[in-house]
């Protein structure tokens, strides 16, 4: 279980997170969905340990989580089993075994004729589902991902979604995923949790209580209207008066 | 992209075409200002082999190129051992960046002359006084090529290896060297350049043997035939050193860096 507690955080003179407590259960995915700027991927990276929060409490008890980034963040200067071994290699796994698991998890995810390529010599899908594998070969039972696939297009985005889908509900992993995109918050989450503009509280949560696979275009956009009817989300996504910063 | 093979190789043999070319106009440019001047002022690209010629025969260039070869390869050598290193740490950390910058720059505007001036009165005639003022005159370049090296790391890689718990020497090794390594190559490159020219400058005025003392020995005997000989060897010699050594080096360091196979 991942509990943030009561988080609030200070960047200089102007808060970006106020108040938010949050909890991600075992194999549960969470959707954190939000205009630009209202500090999610602060709330992630806090999450991840990556910065110290002002205020409120992380407790990760979870053996292993791990982070997958927006831009992929592969070595430009290794090839690609190598990337995906990283986190093995650095918790001293010999080469021979973590090449051996690197393949296996290269293959699960289509990447089986590529084990030599430099990263910038695959495709940014294919560069994703590394950035991916990667952090599934420390074998992760949480996965804090910032908006993985906002760089993608239409048709690599749903097949990428697709694939994440099938490899949380395999390996029970649990997600706590930040998007700006309500359908595909929708559409990979147990529940949606929606954030305001800075400073970002919690002004709304939705589960969705359909089962994965049966959640079709119809659906996304039907549920998405839906949450677009509750006030507080409108305010959030459609009257933005401020200036949005990145 | 991917091209069938006799294309290539056409193409391969138009760029070897395209600078033969360039190597032909230049010796006829030669022979043209050397008929023009009469060849006591310019002599030709005949008489310059020629020259070069009897130097071999007569042991003096091989001897001269080994001597000029190890002095300019000493300084160079510990110019980038030095240099890298505290270009490296300089990069860093900012207050040791700031107080080194400033002694960077100065080396970096003193004319290597000036050097020669100095290495010649602190250390004597000889060796020792070239291969100084070849260090002297390289260090600066391999320290700023470092320096930008280490203070362009990738901040969001960093945190990457963070999220990996990536123990300290590992992260030195696979995250930071790479890096840095691709910044260094070119400024040793240039630096090897600069180190060659140094050294012969310097025997001019310091030394007994080598390319440089032949230079002068030329210049006393007004064989300007001789002269231009050892000024091919030089030429020769720094080409050699980049394409046969460094670049290759450079390929296999970094074989990220070569076009992509194409990974759509």
């Amino acid at each position: 279980m991942l509990s943030l507690e009561g988080i609030g955080h200070v960047f200089g003179m102007e808060r970006v997170i106020d108040r938010v407590s949050l909890r991600v259960a075992p194999g549960e995915s969470v959707c954190l969905v939000g205009p630009s700027g209202c500090g999610k991927t602060t709330l992630l990276r806090i999450a991840a340990g990556l910065v110290e929060p002002t205020e409120g409490r992380v407790n990760d008890g979870f053996r292993r989580s791990a982070m997958v980034f927006q831009e992929g963040r592969l070595l430009p200067w290794r090839r690609l089993l190598d990337n995906i071994a990283l986190g093995l290699k650095a918790m001293g796994v010999p080469r021979r075994e973590r090449l051996v698991r690197a393949r296996a998890l290269a293959a699960e995810l289509g990447l089986a004729d590529r084990h030599d390529h430099f990263p910038h010599e695959l495709s940014g899908g294919m560069q994703q589902r590394v950035a991916l594998a990667r952090a599934l070969a420390v074998e992760a039972d949480c996965l804090l991902l910032d908006e993985p696939f906002s760089a993608l297009d239409v048709g690599m985005r749903s097949e990428a979604q697709a694939l994440l889908l099938d490899l949380l509900a395999r390996r029970g992993i649990a997600a706590l995923m930040v998007t700006h995109d309500l359908t595909e918050a929708l559409r990979l989450g147990h529940r949606v949790v929606v954030l305001s503009p800075a400073p970002g509280r919690i002004v709304h949560e939705e589960r969705v209580t359909r089962p994965f696979a049966e959640r079709d275009t119809a659906f996304l956009f039907e549920a998405a209207g839906a949450l677009l009817r509750h006030p507080a989300v409108a305010e959030s996504f459609l009257f933005q008066s401020r200036e949005v910063t990145a | 992209m991917k091209r069938s093979l006799p294309a290539r190789g056409v193409e391969t043999l138009l760029g070897w075409g395209g600078s033969l070319t360039g190597v032909l106009l230049f010796v006829a440019l030669w022979e043209w200002g050397s008929l023009a001047y009469g060849s006591f002022l310019l002599p030709g690209p005949r008489d310059a082999l020629a020259a070069l010629a009897r130097l071999w025969q007569e042991g003096e260039a091989a001897a001269a190129v080994w001597a000029t070869t190890w002095r300019a390869m000493l300084g160079f050598a510990a110019a980038a051992l030095v240099g890298t290193a505290l270009g490296i740490l300089a990069g860093l950390s900012r207050t040791l960046g700031r107080a080194l910058e400033p002694m960077s720059t100065v080396l970096l505007g003193i004319p290597p002359i000036a050097w020669i001036v100095l290495a010649i009165l602190w250390f004597g005639s000889g060796s020792l006084a070239t291969v100084y003022t070849v260090m002297a005159t390289t260090l600066p370049v391999s320290f700023a090529g470092a320096q930008m090296g280490a203070l362009t790391l990738d901040r969001r890689l960093r945190e990457m290896a963070d999220v990996f718990r990536v123990p300290p020497l590992m992260r030195l090794v696979d995250i930071h060297l790479p890096h840095i390594v691709s910044y260094v190559f070119p400024a040793l490159v240039t630096a090897l350049g600069v180190a060659w020219k140094v050294a012969v400058m310097a025997e001019l005025f310091a030394t007994e043997d080598g390319i440089g003392a032949g230079l002068a020995i030329a210049r006393v005997n007004l064989d300007t035939a001789a002269a231009m000989a050892w000024i091919v060897l030089v030429v020769a010699l720094l080409l050699a050193a980049e394409h046969g050594l460094l670049r290759p080096l450079q390929r296999r360091m970094e074989p990220w860096r070569q076009a992509g196979r194409g990974g759509h």
